[in-house]
């Protein structure tokens, strides 16, 4: 089939940046959707043109690393999978795709594509780990946790990072990143001692790194890979307000 | 010992500077907002009474001299919470605005969150509604307001000769659709604000609050459109 792709293109962080339009005109329904860009860029390099720049790493949906927006919705229109995931099947000859970079202040365009995303790993620096004393690994059942517990810490740990909250989001906000992994911890007993800086830390860390806030809309919900649930905001927002009003440390 | 818990003050300012805490300061102005709409309905109502003069006792009892310190105790409350809940929405309005200064050339909505998106906007036309509303039936700057005697407001005879002229009748259904929408989004929204979610109750606390925010307009819009059908006369 033929696809027709407009595309984001920015040569660096400081150029202006604009869409360009480009026709892919052999795509298989097997290839994934990088693979359709890989072809892409095949055929540019054959014509002397600069390949479009995109992010990726594992391929297998695992690693967090890809992502764009695809018509307006990050990783594209299958609900629960990123962009290496998304097969061409679900796409039809003469489609038109529009692509283009996650937005979001705290996450600067660093070529078409490619977004810086070290905002996130620095709200994981400020809050988003347990201490632990290094040495031999731990008994594996030394702490017992409950079942239901254990799932829904899994449940929030399925978070991979790659974004597309902050991206889908009105606010380009980073809550539904930051509650999946305040969540994580929270719910496990090794999570404890540092439940209430870790919230407080990590909350006020995205307001430094200048990405917006929750208002309940629930767009990052439907467009995350790993279907974490509005309800791990829920749980961070309750956590902020008790450690607010109790909390000791500073 | 462990550290000695910073200054209530200092606590305070803290909680307000972060994001979740104005979130929090919504939800509980937003909540004392929602009691003075079921109370202001209720009050409403009374013009549905048999008895024509129901409502202009009701209205003289609230304007009573002797009923004045409480009267104003809660025009104070109210009159805060609006001023906070509208501080803490332009606020975080401005900030996640900033968050993403260059938007998308196409991006696609989740339907269901038409009432979130426009929060601002129905927020705003209700806000400037309560505005003309006050100006209206309590200053009188709209319309002359007329009075049986002195505190005593002619309230019958006001609304409905204020609903007579459609342009009055049309603003007060639009904005109160507009309420209805807020109100949807809000009623949930604040459980989520606070720290509740829950599986099986998030999603009825969404119908819930959908219902009460369609009786709420429906109450408040049938008066406007009793008076233009010449159900409601003088
Ligand atoms: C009758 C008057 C009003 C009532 C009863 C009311 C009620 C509420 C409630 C209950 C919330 C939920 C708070 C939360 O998210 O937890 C809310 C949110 C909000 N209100 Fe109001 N409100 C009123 C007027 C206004 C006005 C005048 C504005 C104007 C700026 C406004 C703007 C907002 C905004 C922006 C939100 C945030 C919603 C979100 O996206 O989460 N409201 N309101
Ligand atoms: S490349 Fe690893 S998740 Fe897509």
């Amino acid at each position: 089939m033929r696809i027709i792709l407009h595309i984001w293109r920015q040569r660096n962080a400081t150029d202006q940046g604009r869409m360009t339009r480009y026709e892919v005109p052999n795509v298989s329904e097997h290839m994934s959707f990088l693979e359709m860009l890989d072809v892409l860029n095949e055929d540019l390099i054959a014509k002397n043109e600069e390949p479009v720049a995109f992010d990726h790493d594992c391929r297998e949906g695992i690693c967090g690393m890809c992502g764009c927006m695809v018509n307006g919705v990050a990783h594209g229109p299958l609900p629960g999978t990123t962009l290496c995931q998304l097969h061409m099947r679900h796409f039809k000859d003469g489609d038109e795709l529009y692509l283009e970079p996650w937005r979001a202040r705290a996450f600067p365009v660093v070529k078409d594509l490619v977004v810086d995303r070290t905002a996130f790993d620095r709200l994981i620096a400020a809050g988003g780990f347990i201490s632990v004393s290094t040495g031999s690994a731990p008994d594996g059942n030394a702490m017992l946790v409950p079942k239901e517990k254990s799932e829904l810490s899994m449940d929030a740990a399925a978070c991979i990072g790659c974004g597309a909250c902050v991206a889908m989001c009105p606010n380009a906000s980073a809550s539904l990143f930051m509650a999946a992994k305040i969540a994580h911890l929270a719910l496990l007993p090794q999570g404890q001692p540092e439940r209430e800086r870790r919230v407080k830390a990590m909350v006020g860390q995205a307001g430094q790194e200048l990405f917006g806030s929750c208002t309940n809309i629930g767009e990052c919900e439907a467009v995350c890979p790993k279907e974490i649930k509005l309800e791990v905001i829920a749980r961070m927002n309750r956590d902020f307000l008790k450690a607010s009003w109790t909390g000791r440390e500073e | 010992m462990s550290a000695l818990a910073i200054s209530p003050l200092h606590r305070a300012a803290r909680f307000w500077e972060a994001p979740i805490g104005k979130k929090a300061v919504m939800a509980i102005t937003g909540l004392i907002l929602f009691g003075y709409v079921i109370g202001h309905l209720l009050g409403n109502l009374q013009i549905y009474s048999a008895d024509h003069q129901q409502i202009n006792r009701y209205a003289a009892f609230l304007h009573n001299p002797a009923n004045a310190i409480p009267l104003w105790v809660i025009r104070t409350a109210l009159l805060a919470a609006v001023i906070l809940h509208i501080v803490s929405a332009v606020q975080l309005w401005l900030q996640n605005r900033a968050a993403r200064p260059l938007g998308y050339k196409k991006k696609a909505d989740v339907p269901t969150s038409y009432a979130a998106r426009t929060m601002r906007w129905s927020g705003v036309i209700v806000g400037a509604f309560i505005v003309f509303h006050i100006l209206h039936l309590t200053v009188g700057s709209v319309l002359p307001v007329h009075e049986i005697a002195a505190n005593e407001p002619d309230v019958r005879y006001n609304v409905i000769t204020g609903f007579q002229n459609p342009l009055v009748a049309g603003f007060y259904i639009l904005a109160m659709i507009l309420l209805c929408m807020h109100l949807y989004h809000g009623l949930w929204s604040m459980f989520q604000s606070m720290g509740f979610s829950h599986p099986r109750y998030t999603p009825l606390l969404k119908k819930g609050a959908a219902l009460v925010a369609i009786l709420i307009a429906v109450g408040n819009i049938s008066i406007p459109i009793a008076v233009l059908t010449g159900f409601l006369t003088l």
